[in-house]
C-alpha cells in the first residue's frame, strides 16, 4: 500500500501519501451514478433534439410537454398554446425542458450526484478529490445553485400541465372519454411519482414552513411541513424513479408514434 | 516504541514484539478467538508510519479493544483517546480502513476475518501523536459561533416551548462532537487553505441549531445568523455532498436537516426578492 510522504501535506498532518486508504469498492456508487445520468442525458437529448414522433393520441410526451412552439404537432384538447412563432428553428421540446432541466441540474440530490460522479468532489467520502483548490457554491457557475426555488415553482406548474395529460389518457384514439390503455397507466404512475419529487425538493420544504421559527403558531403550514418532510427522506429515490419514469413514457409514445407496438386498450 | 523502524516510506513494519502472539484480555466472547492484522499509524504527523501488529480478536469486540489489546501486550506507549467506549464521548474518533468511524462503535464483525485493519488518525487534524489529534480547530470555529441569545423579559426556569418547535434543533443537540464530520468534510480535508474560512458542518449546523431555535433572541440583538452561516462562516464552500451525514454516529441529518435549510434561509435573505421585500414590509408594520 501507498504511503510514502505526501508531498503537499501540512507538516503536522498524518504525511499518508495514497489519496485514500478505503479498501471497499467506493467507486461503485459514482461510476453507476455517472453512467447512468449519461444515459438518460444522451437518450433525452436524442429525442429532444429529433422534434419527432412525440405525439400518438391520446398521448404526449413529457418532454414536449407543455408544446409551445407554432410547429408543434396538433393535439386535440392537448397542452400546445403557440406562444413561440414559426422563427422558432429548434425542436419545441427545447423551450420546455430548460425548466424540468434547470429544477434537476440544481436539485440538491442531483448536486450531490454530480458532484461525486463528474467532478469528483469528492468521489466518495474519504477519498481525496483531485482539485488544486476548491471554491464551492461561492461563484459563478456554481453559485446559480442558488436558484433552485424559482425552477422548483417552474416545475410544479410544468407537473400541472403533465396532471392534464394524464387526465387526457382516458381517451381512445378516437378522443372520446372514457377508456384506459396500458399508457394510461403508465402516465399515471410517471405524474405519482413526478409530484413525489417534485413535492420531496428541499426548496419546497422550505417553502411549506421551514422559514418559521415557531411551528405551534402555524399548524397548517407545520403539518405541511411534516408530510414534505417525510417525502424529502426519500428525494434521492423519487429523482431517480421519476427520471426513469419520464424516459419510459417518452420512450412508449415513441413507439406508438413509429408504429412499432400499438397500446392495449384496458377498457 | 514499537514503531522502531526506519522505513522512510512510512510503510508497514515487522516489529518483533508485535508479531509475537497477544492475548491480552478475557475473550469477549464464547467462541475462539481469530487473529486479526492491524496497522497502526505510530508516531507524529510528518515523520509517523503504519506498523504492522497481530492480536487476538473475540466475538463481539470492537476496534478500540483491539486497540486496548495491542497497548497492553505489544506496544504500551501507543497514544489512544478514548473515554466512554459506548459512543457517546466522541473521544475515540480515527479512521478505520480510510473511513472515519469511531473505534468504540466499530465492531469487529463488520470485517471480513482476514482483512487487514488500518488504522489511522484524523486525517484533517494535526497529529499529537499516533492516533491522537488536535482538534484545537473545532474549538476555535465553536467560538465564532454567536451564543444562543436568552430572550428579553423571561428569566431562567421560565422558558415555555412547544415539543414541535423545539424538535428541530433537539436533533442537532445529539451531537457528541467526535468532529468525524469535520474530518470528513471535503472543503477541509482536501485543501487546508480552508479552515480559515469555513466552520465546517458541526458549526453550521450549530448554528442552523440556533437559528431555528424558537426563543434566540439573536434577530433583536442585531445578529442574522443565517447571513453569518453564510457570509462569515463559509456556508456555500458546502457542496452537499453528504459525507457528513454519512459519518455521522448518532445519524443526525446534518445534511437535509441543518445545512440544506441553513442554504434556503441564506438564499431568502440573498437571492429571494420576494422573501426579501416580504420581511421588510412585515418589519416594518412591526416597527409602526
Amino acid at each position: 500500500m501507498a504511503t510514502e510522504t505526501a508531498p503537499n501535506a501540512p507538516a503536522s498532518r498524518a504525511a499518508i501519501g495514497a489519496r485514500h486508504l478505503r479498501t471497499d469498492r467506493w467507486w461503485l456508487a459514482p461510476a453507476a451514478t455517472a453512467l447512468a445520468l449519461l444515459t438518460f442525458i444522451g437518450y433525452a437529448s436524442w429525442r429532444a433534439f429529433s422534434d419527432a414522433d412525440y405525439y400518438a393520441a391520446p398521448y404526449v410526451s413529457p418532454f414536449y410537454s407543455p408544446c409551445l412552439a407554432e410547429a408543434c404537432e396538433p393535439m386535440r384538447g392537448g397542452p400546445n398554446w403557440a406562444l413561440v412563432g414559426e422563427w422558432w428553428p429548434l425542436s419545441p421540446a427545447l423551450v420546455i425542458l430548460v425548466f424540468p432541466l434547470g429544477f434537476r441540474m440544481t436539485c440538491y440530490y442531483y448536486r450531490k450526484a454530480y458532484y461525486r460522479s463528474f467532478w469528483a468532489s469528492p468521489p466518495a467520502c474519504g477519498v481525496a478529490e483531485p482539485h488544486r483548490s476548491y471554491s464551492g457554491e461561492r461563484r459563478f457557475p456554481l453559485i446559480l445553485n442558488n436558484a433552485h426555488r424559482y425552477f422548483f415553482y417552474a416545475s410544479a406548474v410544468i407537473a400541472c400541465v403533465l396532471t392534464y395529460d394524464t387526465v387526457l389518457g382516458f381517451r381512445d384514439e378516437e378522443y372520446a372519454w372514457g377508456h384506459m390503455g396500458v399508457g394510461t397507466l403508465l402516465f399515471l404512475v410517471n405524474i405519482v411519482l413526478v409530484w413525489a419529487y417534485t413535492l420531496s425538493c428541499h426548496s419546497c420544504r422550505h417553502a411549506m414552513g421551514g422559514r418559521l421559527r415557531n411551528f405551534s403558531r402555524h399548524p397548517v403550514r407545520y403539518r405541511l411541513w411534516t408530510w414534505v418532510s417525510r417525502l424529502t427522506g426519500r428525494h434521492m429515490a423519487l429523482a431517480w424513479a421519476s427520471l426513469i419514469s419520464l424516459g419510459l413514457c417518452d420512450l412508449y409514445v415513441y413507439l406508438l408514434a413509429t408504429d412499432v407496438i400499438s397500446d392495449p386498450r384496458l377498457f | 516504541m514499537s514503531d522502531s523502524t526506519d522505513d522512510p516510506t512510512g510503510g508497514p513494519t515487522d516489529d518483533p514484539r508485535a508479531e509475537a502472539t497477544a492475548d491480552g484480555g478475557t475473550g469477549a466472547g464464547a467462541g475462539p478467538p481469530r487473529r486479526a492484522r492491524l496497522r497502526i499509524w505510530r508516531g507524529d504527523g510528518p515523520s509517523g508510519r503504519l506498523t504492522d501488529y497481530t492480536v487476538d480478536a473475540h466475538e463481539g469486540e470492537v476496534v478500540l479493544d483491539l486497540i486496548h489489546r495491542v497497548q497492553a501486550t505489544l506496544a504500551p506507549d501507543l497514544a489512544v483517546r478514548w473515554n466512554c467506549k459506548a459512543g457517546k464521548c466522541g473521544s475515540c474518533s480515527a479512521e478505520i480502513n480510510g473511513r472515519p468511524r469511531l473505534l468504540c462503535m466499530t465492531r469487529m464483525s463488520l470485517f471480513a476475518p482476514d482483512e487487514v485493519l488500518t488504522v489511522t488518525p484524523m486525517r484533517t487534524f494535526p497529529v499529537i501523536r499516533d492516533l491522537v489529534t488536535d482538534v484545537g480547530f473545532n474549538y476555535a470555529k465553536a467560538r465564532e459561533i454567536p451564543a444562543f441569545v436568552p430572550p428579553r423579559g423571561l428569566g431562567p426556569g421560565e422558558y415555555r416551548m412547544s415539543q414541535e418547535d423545539v424538535a428541530r434543533s433537539q436533533e442537532f443537540r445529539k451531537c457528541i462532537e467526535c468532529f468525524l464530520c469535520q474530518d470528513v468534510c471535503h472543503v477541509v480535508r482536501d485543501h487546508e487553505e480552508n479552515k480559515e474560512s469555513f466552520a465546517g458542518p458541526r458549526f453550521l449546523m450549530r448554528a442552523a441549531e440556533l437559528d431555528t431555535h424558537p426563543l434566540d433572541a439573536a434577530g433583536e440583538r442585531g445578529l442574522d445568523r443565517a447571513r453569518d452561516a453564510q457570509k462569515e462562516h463559509g456556508l456555500g464552500f458546502c457542496n452537499i455532498t453528504k459525507c457528513c451525514t454519512e459519518v455521522c454516529p448518532e445519524s443526525i441529518r446534518i445534511t437535509d436537516n441543518a445545512l440544506i435549510p441553513l442554504k434556503e434561509r441564506a438564499v431568502d435573505r440573498a437571492y429571494d426578492p420576494l422573501v426579501w421585500l416580504g420581511s421588510r414590509i412585515r418589519r416594518r408594520r412591526r416597527d409602526d
